[in-house]
Order: structure tokens, then sequence, then C-alpha cells
């Protein structure tokens, strides 16, 4: 660890190993706590501090989106967001150090359910606040979410098992069908299936359930794939994962009782910022789990040399099939509660341009890794809604910057770092940095 | 009885005779080894027992059990570890995990455990994590733990190879070539590793070997194979003076 810090610190320009240092004795919770500071500042002197700097309303995207709009606000609003997020985020990080530095130490002596509870409820606090603000921003919130577990459960098939799955469009499109056609038949009137069996109060109860058995289904259609896929290595994986969406899309397009090319819409609307961000915990956590375990290795092994793994006793044809399932059962979970976001689905908002999506996001954040598929869901996602006013360019530039990560970082961002969440929370101490 | 037992063995790929006729015993704590010139079809011998192709006609069983049919995984998980010709290590993964992965097939956890991190999973990741350690500890390389494979050199990537094939607790241990490559320093600390494998563990071993000094100085009998057919088989001293295998592998260098 000391080794790669000094070995990175040689290429990185002086400055950026000052700016290292003076933060790299903020703990996560500090900066999570000085996330929470901003968010609540701008509630309270957000429009003010517009108004003073000649905004129209508070920048929802961090003032993209408005500069973009009319470029002679880009000083007002790069203001903005470097007084409102920047600076107090930084300036409360430095101050609470100390405090939450120690508060740390005592935290990773206690279960560690504790600490990653406490730092989950200040996360989501900054996201609530964060999000109370305006509507789009929740849309854009939840929206990013979800992308998250969609990368990630794409990254154990192309990160972590090595293969190349086309398919993750497809299995979201029967997780949200799924999902939506079980909420949509027991707890909305509706022209398709007519009038709602139970009473709606049962709905947020019946709503995991629907989740999962979404899942499940999206596992099924996996595992239709995984039967012939499976038997040989290649590009087989490739090419039937890509049949198989094409498939599902025309499926839905025309089994009219869910509506066919119209799609299926108004589904009650369950799926609030806790109840995403609950999924994504789980998620995040499931995975990670699975990841880490010896089971989860065996995938790793069967990517860097399948033969050896076979003489190492790991049963490599199980392990391709549960991981593909796994991954399948997730990205099945993300398509419910993506429809339940959205509150309307069908079959053409899961094509290629979807495919395309998560594959950029994937390989953007990086392979093999949990913060990866984070880093990449998040910053394409936000990246895509802040360039939206730019129209047809946006799909040049983030291909530009996609092709430029693919020959500076050939296995994207972030790629190949395990997610140990007991090193994320630990307390950071400078003297340890400059050893 | 014998813990490896092959019975006229013989392999076709399409029309080529790999493999004919071959027959092997190995008794438990024996060391034995094959040797042939290239192209004699010693890999396929391995590839065949170990299950990554099923032999044409023969029967091989391990410790009483037939063997023939089944996956190269549950082969390995009998008893037979093996290394291979030309180190197939995994490129991303570190040391240790290489060789906690080869207790795979020991453990009980299943998917609920990998999924959830149950208390039973942490307990048995733990104890393999232990055992891995300690088989580093026996091949000297406890220090390169947390490193990445890739980033070792030769030697200390062969030792890796050597661990992770015991981690999976074989009873007999195939050797591709151990020491191709390798410097005539090297060459002796890998006999010293698996003269240490063989007492302090009492595995048998199965190898292919070039270098004759390895072969006469560690086994007690060896096969010579030439074209898939065993040409001769007996104690070191017989091998050298047998005249087919003079001819066929020894040649020029035993006349002068």
């Amino acid at each position: 660890m000391v080794e790669k810090n000094g070995a990175s610190s040689i290429d990185t320009p002086k400055r950026f190993v000052r700016l290292r240092q003076f933060l790299g004795d903020i703990p996560l919770l500090a900066w999570l706590f000085g996330g929470l500071i901003s968010v609540l500042v701008e509630t309270q002197v957000g429009d003010a501090l517009a108004s003073l700097l000649g905004l129209p309303k508070v920048p929802v995207l961090f003032g993209c989106v408005l500069a973009l709009k009319h470029p002679l606000l880009l000083p007002g609003a790069l203001a903005y967001v470097s007084v409102i997020y920047i600076a107090t985020i930084v300036l409360v990080g430095k101050i609470t150090a100390r405090p939450f530095n120690l508060l740390a130490e005592k935290m990773i002596q206690w279960p560690i359910v504790i600490p990653v509870a406490i730092h989950l409820i200040t996360l989501y606090a900054i996201m609530h606040v964060w999000s109370d603000i305006s509507l789009y921003r929740e849309l854009t919130l939840k929206l990013t979410l979800i992308a998250i577990m969609l990368t990630l459960s794409l990254n154990i098939i192309n990160g972590y098992m090595g293969e190349f799955s086309c398919s993750h469009p497809g299995f979201m499109s029967l997780g949200a069908y799924g999902a939506s056609a079980i909420m949509v038949l027991f707890f909305v009137n509706d022209r398709l299936f007519g009038k709602a069996l139970l009473p709606e109060a049962l709905g947020p109860f019946f709503f995991p359930i629907a989740l999962i058995l979404g899942g499940v289904a999206a596992a099924l259609g996996a595992l239709l794939i995984a039967i012939p896929s499976f038997k040989t290595r290649g590009d087989y994986l490739a090419i039937i994962s890509l049949a198989f969406m094409f498939i599902v899309k025309s499926l839905f397009e025309n089994l009219q009782f869910m509506g066919g090319a119209r799609g299926i819409k108004g589904q009650p609307d369950l799926a609030n910022l806790p109840t995403v961000f609950i999924w994504l915990v789980i998620c995040v956590w499931v995975i990670n789990n699975f990841v880490r375990s010896t089971m989860g290795k065996a995938l790793n092994a069967v990517r860097d040399d399948e033969m050896a793994a076979e003489a190492m006793t790991v049963n490599t044809r199980r392990t391709k099939m549960v991981a593909f399932l796994f991954a399948a059962f997730w990205a099945g979970v993300a398509g419910g509660l993506f429809a339940h976001t959205v509150r309307f689905i069908n079959p053409n908002t899961f094509g290629v341009q979807r495919l395309a999506e998560v594959l950029a996001m994937v390989y953007f954040g990086g392979l093999n890794s949990v913060y990866g598929s984070i880093v990449g869901a998040v910053s394409l996602n936000l990246l895509s809604e802040m360039l939206r006013p730019l129209a047809l360019f946006k799909w040049i530039i983030i291909p530009l910057l996609l092709i430029l990560i693919m020959i500076y970082r050939p296995t994207g961002l972030v790629a190949f770092k395990e997610f140990d969440v007991r090193k994320l929370i630990q307390p950071k101490h400078k003297s340890e940095k400059e050893v | 009885m014998s813990l490896l037992q092959v019975e006229n063995m013989t392999h076709y790929f399409g029309g080529l005779r790999a493999v004919h006729n071959f027959s092997l015993d190995i008794e438990p704590g024996q060391i034995r080894a094959l040797i042939g010139p290239n192209g004699a079809g010693k890999t396929t011998i391995f590839n065949l027992i170990t299950g990554i192709y099923t032999p044409t006609e023969g029967r091989i069983a391990l410790d009483g059990e037939e063997i023939i049919g089944l996956q190269p995984h549950e082969v390995a998980s009998r008893g037979l570890g093996r290394t291979f010709q030309n180190l197939c290590l995994w490129r991303h993964m570190t040391v240790l995990e290489h060789v906690m992965m080869a207790r795979y097939s020991r453990l009980t956890y299943g998917l609920v455990g990998a999924f959830f991190g149950t208390p039973r999973r942490n307990r048995e990741e733990a104890a393999s994590r232990s055992k891995a350690l300690e088989l580093l500890e026996l091949m000297d390389i406890a220090h390169l733990a947390d490193q990445t494979v890739i980033n070792l050199p030769y030697g200390a990537q062969r030792r890796v190879e050597m661990a992770r094939a015991l981690a999976s607790e074989p009873k007999i241990l195939f050797l591709d070539e151990p020491t191709v490559g390798m410097t005539p320093e090297e060459l002796d600390q890998m006999l010293g590793i698996i003269r240490t494998v063989h007492q302090e563990l009492g595995l048998a071993i199965y190898l292919i070997e070039h270098r004759l000094k390895m072969v006469m100085e560690l086994c007690e009998r060896i096969q010579t194979l030439v074209f898939g057919e065993v040409i001769a088989e007996g104690t070191p001293e017989e091998i050298q003076s047998n005249p087919k295998v003079i001819e066929a592998y020894l040649g020029k260098e035993a006349v002068h």
C-alpha cells in the first residue's frame, strides 16, 4: 500500500501531491458530514446566492445544464458550485477531520454493521436533502442509483467472468415487465389488466416480492442463454446474448396482453428514493460479498485460465452459470425499479441504445471492480444528463471520452480494485501517508 | 492396492494414435517419471488421466474408483493435483488467492454463504486461509502472499503453482516438466522442494521430465515413451543402460 502511494506520487505533479496531503487526513465520515452540511446550506441560502450571482434559479445539476444553455452564466454557475459544494465540503471536512478520525478509530472496533449503518444513513441524508430541491434532481438521482445496479451486475459477467454479454437490456426488460405486470394487475385499475385485485394499501408490501419475481424471470431468461453458450468458450455468448436481447424485445412488442408496442404505464409510485437506495445497498452488499469469496473469485480463475481452474477442483461450468444467473437477477431487479421510477415502459426502452449505455458504464468505470461500476455509472449517467443541452453533440463527446479512456486506461478508471468496507471507513492519518 | 491404476489406455485424435496401450501402477508414496522425446505424448497422458480428454479405450482407477468420464474438477477433488508445463497461473490474482482457490471443492458454505457472508463462510474462509499460508511457508514464499503472480520471478511462480497444486490436498501429484527453463541453481531448489513435498506430505508423485539428472536422482521407476508407446520401464539404472532407450532418446549422449 505504502509502496503504491510512493510510486504514484512520482508521476503525479507536485501540486496534486500537496493537494492529496492536504485532503489525505479526512476520513470518509468527515467527507460525508461535509456533504450533508453543504446540501443543508444549499437549502437555506441556495436561492439567495443564486439570485445574487445572477442565476435564474438554483443550478440543478452542478450548473452544467445552465452554463451550456446560457454560456454567459458560466462564471455565476462556477462560483455557485465552488461556494456551495467544494468550499463547504472541504472546509467542514478539514475542520471536523480530527474528531471524526477519533470517532473512526473507535468505530473500527465495533461490529462492522454499526459504522456502516452510520455512513449509509449520512449518505442517504445527503441524497435526500439534495434531491428535495427539485423533482428533476430526484429522478436523475434514482436513475443513477439504478444505473449502478445495472453496471455492477453486468460487471460480474464482463469484468469478473471475462465473457462478453449483450443481453442486459433483455434481462432488464424481463424484470421490468415482470414486476410491472404483477403490480399493475394487483394494485391498479388499468385498461390492460382490468380492476385492481387487492387494496392499494398492500402495494408497498408486495413491491419487494414483485421485484424479486421480476429478477427471477430475468434469471430464467438467462438460463436459456447459459445452457447452450457455456459449453464452450469464445464469442458464442456475445452472439447468443445479443440475439436474446432482440428476441425479448420483439416478444414484448408482440405480446398484446402485455401492452404490445405501447407498453405498460401507470405503475404505482412505489420506487421512491429510500426504496431505491435500500435495494442498491443490498445489491452492492450481496455482489461484493460474492466476488470477495473464494466461490466468487473462482470467476477470475475461470477468466484467466479455465483449464487451470478445472485442475484446481473448481467446477467451472457451475461457476459460470451461477454468476450469469446471479447477474441477470440483479439486472431484472434494476429493471423493475426502473419501471416503477419512470412509471412507463415499452419495448423500445430496452434496445441497443441502453445496451450501449450499460456497456459504456462498465468499461468506463473499470472491469472487475465494485468501485469501478459505481464510478462509471455515476459519472456517465450524470454526464449524459449534464450534457443534455448539447443534444446531438452529447453523442460525440461521450464516445470520445470512452476512446480516451480505452487509450490511457484500457481496463477502465478503477479496475481490479477490491471494495473493502473496512479500509474505506478506517481513520486517516497524515503520518501514515508520509512514511 | 495401488493408488493409481491405468490399464491399456489408448487414445486417438481423429485418425492419429496419440497413446497406445499405456499402463501404469503407482503405489502410495512412490515417485515415478515419464520421459520421452518431444511430441511423444507425455502431456497427452497427463491430460487423459486428469480428465481433460477421455481415452478411447482402457480404464483408469484412482484409489480403486473408476474416474473415466468424470469432469477434470471431479478428478482433481478426488485427490489428483497437478502442475502445468507452461505455468497456468491466473494473472490478476494474488499468490494467496491462488492457493485458497485450490481449496474450492472443500468449501461447504454454498451460495447462501457466498452471497450473504454468513459466519460459516467466514470460518471456512479463515481456515482455508491459514492452510494456504502454511503451504506458502512450506514453499518459502509466505512473504509474497499479497503479490500479484505476474510480478513474481519465474522460480517463485513455479513455487506458487506447486503450493496451489498441494492446496487441494491431493493423494498423488502430477508434475508436468517442473524444471523447464530453470537455471541449474533453481533446478537444485526445485529438487529440494519436490523432496520436501514427498517426505513431509507423503505424496505419490508422477512427473514428466526432460532433465535426466532430476529423474535419476528422484525416481524409483521410469517409463520411456516414444510415439505414444512405452518402450522401456524400469529403475533409473536399467533405463540408462537399455539399448532401446539409448537409441530413441538418450542417443549419442550415452555413447560419448
